[in-house]
């Protein structure tokens, strides 16, 4: 009687153990910190505002004083296979070169492996077109002076690249490249909201869990802007707003990001 | 004895107390669905007009705090008297003299609009101050440097508070306001508005005129807001400043030229005429129509029909035309001293 006893507590704190190994490193129910960090560079060199030079696809030396994107609606593709949407709510950054703070969007995964990230570059058209009491801090159409918004054409802009170059026509050799267009209110117009996956598992995957922090190093060269399905040059296109141009260089930033490491 | 004669006194004094609140509820009527005209397409449902925030929105639309040097007001540019256009500009001067090159439309039936600005490139109501705050040739500032003014009012942070229940003053209660004080800018009371009610009666030269009125122009000019809100092309010609319309916010081709059709009401208070204000009588206007259509890209099909461009009128026609339209002035809406500076 005794040792039977025994043996089932014996056998009990085994399974115990073993479940807790198998699967006790992730409740999914658990949220956790995740962070994914845009590190902004230009081709092999670190990205320095005003200061760096660099050289584009089309052999133009430029240098950047400006660099601000939207990046929103964050997915995570678990090791299991299932989806985590971020919740929209809270799912919206903008990301300024000029500002260290905004480099690194915090989000809350439920504990877990990911494999993959898909993120949006820009803002939805649903959150574009959203009451504006819906609309606050970054996507606040009025935040930081109206930089990233237009108000003759109601819009968020996406991307805005500015700087300047010895190859530029326009005045001062300046160069601005202000992406935008969610696809149009009321009759269709472009649409540059792109959509940005990328394969965790080639260099680390994530490993979230509650009292720990992890990080996804991204690297974003935003020379790509510049290079890809079209070619853009600086002598040719110094200013490119709302205008069909922007489609092209919307198709070639798709490309500017890479995953180069994860902190776990 | 004494007693009941305080109690009497207080119950005398609470009923009057009730009362004046009732007034006061009942003076204000908030947004009137004028009988004729269709349902309104602003969200009142996130932005419900109050008493209080709606006087909000009248003293910020006249409030030159609004610009970077303090001198301009919305008001300034959208004048009550001249139906809220900018009187005798043909294109609105902006802060430091810097000229916009289009010309102010009123601030009317502004809750039947789908889009705003004579592209449309605004589709929110709530949106638009951001435009001319922003823009460097009309008040050229930013939003934020305005809230930050308004906060260190001594007036505003009461304001908002009777308007939204706290002080906070934040973007979104900003132009909220100041849409509650737009749509409220109703003009309905027109002697056509009139006609229509069965209240009175056109001469004939006024029906004669509305009659031709229906034939040529309503398809573009819809009753009862007389637009139809497209966007299309009158044949102007093309100016200078080749302002291509609604092509800068479709970018699509057959949008080149292409204006907001604008409404016809008031059109003794709202001259010049046209996008950027070319024209300065309504004799203009129709002689445009009769004798100066200009086959540019996208001419509207109305405007060439069987070959002939523009609209074939005799003067006697223009005239009776005239007449109709003059029927859409509306004295009660540019005297309303309610949407006045208080
Ligand atoms: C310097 C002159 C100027 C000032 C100041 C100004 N506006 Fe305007 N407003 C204009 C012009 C010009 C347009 C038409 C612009 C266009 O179509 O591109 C316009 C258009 C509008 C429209 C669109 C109307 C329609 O029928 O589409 C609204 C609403 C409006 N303004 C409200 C305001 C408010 C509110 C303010 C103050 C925050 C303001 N305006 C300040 C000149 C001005
Ligand atoms: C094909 C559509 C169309 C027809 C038909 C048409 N209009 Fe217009 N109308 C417009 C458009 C579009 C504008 C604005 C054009 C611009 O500013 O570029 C306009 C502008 C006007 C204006 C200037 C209003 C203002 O506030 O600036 C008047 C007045 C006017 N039309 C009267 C008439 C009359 C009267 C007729 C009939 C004889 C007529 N229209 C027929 C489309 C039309």
């Amino acid at each position: 009687m005794k040792y039977t006893f025994a043996l089932a507590a014996v056998i009990g704190l085994f399974f115990t153990a073993c479940k807790k190994e198998n699967t006790a490193p992730y409740n999914a129910s658990e949220k956790a910190e995740l962070s994914v960090e845009f590190d902004n560079i230009a081709g092999s060199s670190d990205l320095q505002l005003n200061t760096g030079v660099y050289t584009n696809a089309s052999g133009e030396k430029l240098t950047i004083t400006k660099l601000k994107y939207y990046v929103s609606n964050f997915v995570l593709t678990n090791t299991d296979g299932s989806v985590y949407t971020v919740p929209q709510d809270s799912c919206y950054f903008l990301i300024d070169e000029s500002n260290e703070e905004t480099h690194e969007p915090i989000l809350r995964v439920p504990e877990g492996e990911y494999k993959s990230l898909t993120f949006t570059v820009g803002v939805d058209s649903l959150r574009s077109t959203m009451d504006i009491s819906r609309r606050t801090g970054v996507l606040d159409p009025t935040s930081d002076g109206g930089d990233m918004y237009w108000g003759w054409n109601s819009g968020y802009i996406f991307f805005k690249m500015e700087g300047s170059s010895p190859a530029s026509t326009s005045m001062g050799n300046t160069f601005a490249y202000h992406i935008g267009g969610f696809g149009g209110y009321s009759s269709a117009t472009i649409n540059n909201i792109k959509t940005i996956t990328l394969d965790l598992t080639a260099r680390g995957t994530p490993k979230v869990k509650s009292g720990k922090e992890t990080n996804i190093h991204l690297m974003v060269d935003v020379l790509k802007m510049f290079t890809g399905t079209t070619n853009i040059s600086i002598a040719t296109t110094p200013m490119v707003m709302f205008s069909g141009a922007s489609v092209g260089i919307a198709n070639n930033y798709t490309a500017m990001f890479r995953h180069d490491h994860t902190e776990n | 004895m004494i007693r009941k004669k305080y109690i009497v006194l207080l119950l005398v004094f609470i009923t009057g107390l009730l009362a004046c609140n009732k007034d006061a509820a009942e003076y204000f009527a908030g947004f009137q669905q004028p009988s004729d005209f269709p349902d309104p397409v602003y969200h009142f449902s996130t932005n419900p007009v109050t008493s209080a925030g709606f006087e909000l929105g009248r003293k910020l639309f006249y409030d030159p705090l609004l610009s970077a040097n303090n001198t301009i007001s919305c008001g300034s540019c959208h004048i009550q008297t001249s139906a809220f256009t900018h009187h005798g500009h043909s294109v609105s001067h902006g802060i430091f003299d810097r000229l916009g090159t289009r010309n102010s439309p009123p601030i009317m039936n502004l809750a039947w609009n789908k889009s705003f600005m004579w592209d449309g490139g605004i589709f929110d109501l709530d949106l638009q101050p951001v435009a001319p705050i922003t823009n460097h040739v009309e008040m050229d500032d930013s939003v934020e440097n305005v809230l930050g003014r308004l906060r260190n009012s001594s007036v505003y942070p009461g304001l908002f508070t009777k308007a939204f229940g706290t002080e906070e003053i934040n973007s979104a209660r900003f132009l909220k306001a100041l849409s509650q004080f737009m749509v409220m800018c109703v003009s309905s009371n027109s002697k056509y508005d009139s006609v229509m009610r069965n209240q009175s009666s056109f001469t004939t030269a006024e029906q004669e005129g509305y009659m031709l009125f229906k034939e040529e122009c309503s398809d573009c000019h819809k009753e009862p807001l007389f637009t139809d809100q497209s966007f299309r092309n009158n044949g102007l010609r093309i100016s200078m400043v080749n302002d291509e319309g609604r092509y800068a916010v479709t970018l699509n081709a057959a949008d080149k030229y292409t204006f907001k059709v604008p409404s016809l009401r008031n059109l003794d208070y709202t001259p010049p005429y046209m996008h950027d204000g070319r024209l300065l009588t309504i004799e203009g206007v129709l002689d445009h129509y009769s004798d100066d259509v200009q086959q540019t890209p996208n001419l509207d099909p109305l405007l060439q029909k069987n070959g002939i461009k523009g609209i074939v009128l005799t003067a006697d026609q223009k005239l009776k035309i005239i007449a109709f339209l003059k029927t859409l002035n509306d004295r009660t809406f540019v005297t309303d001293k309610r949407f006045a500076e208080q």
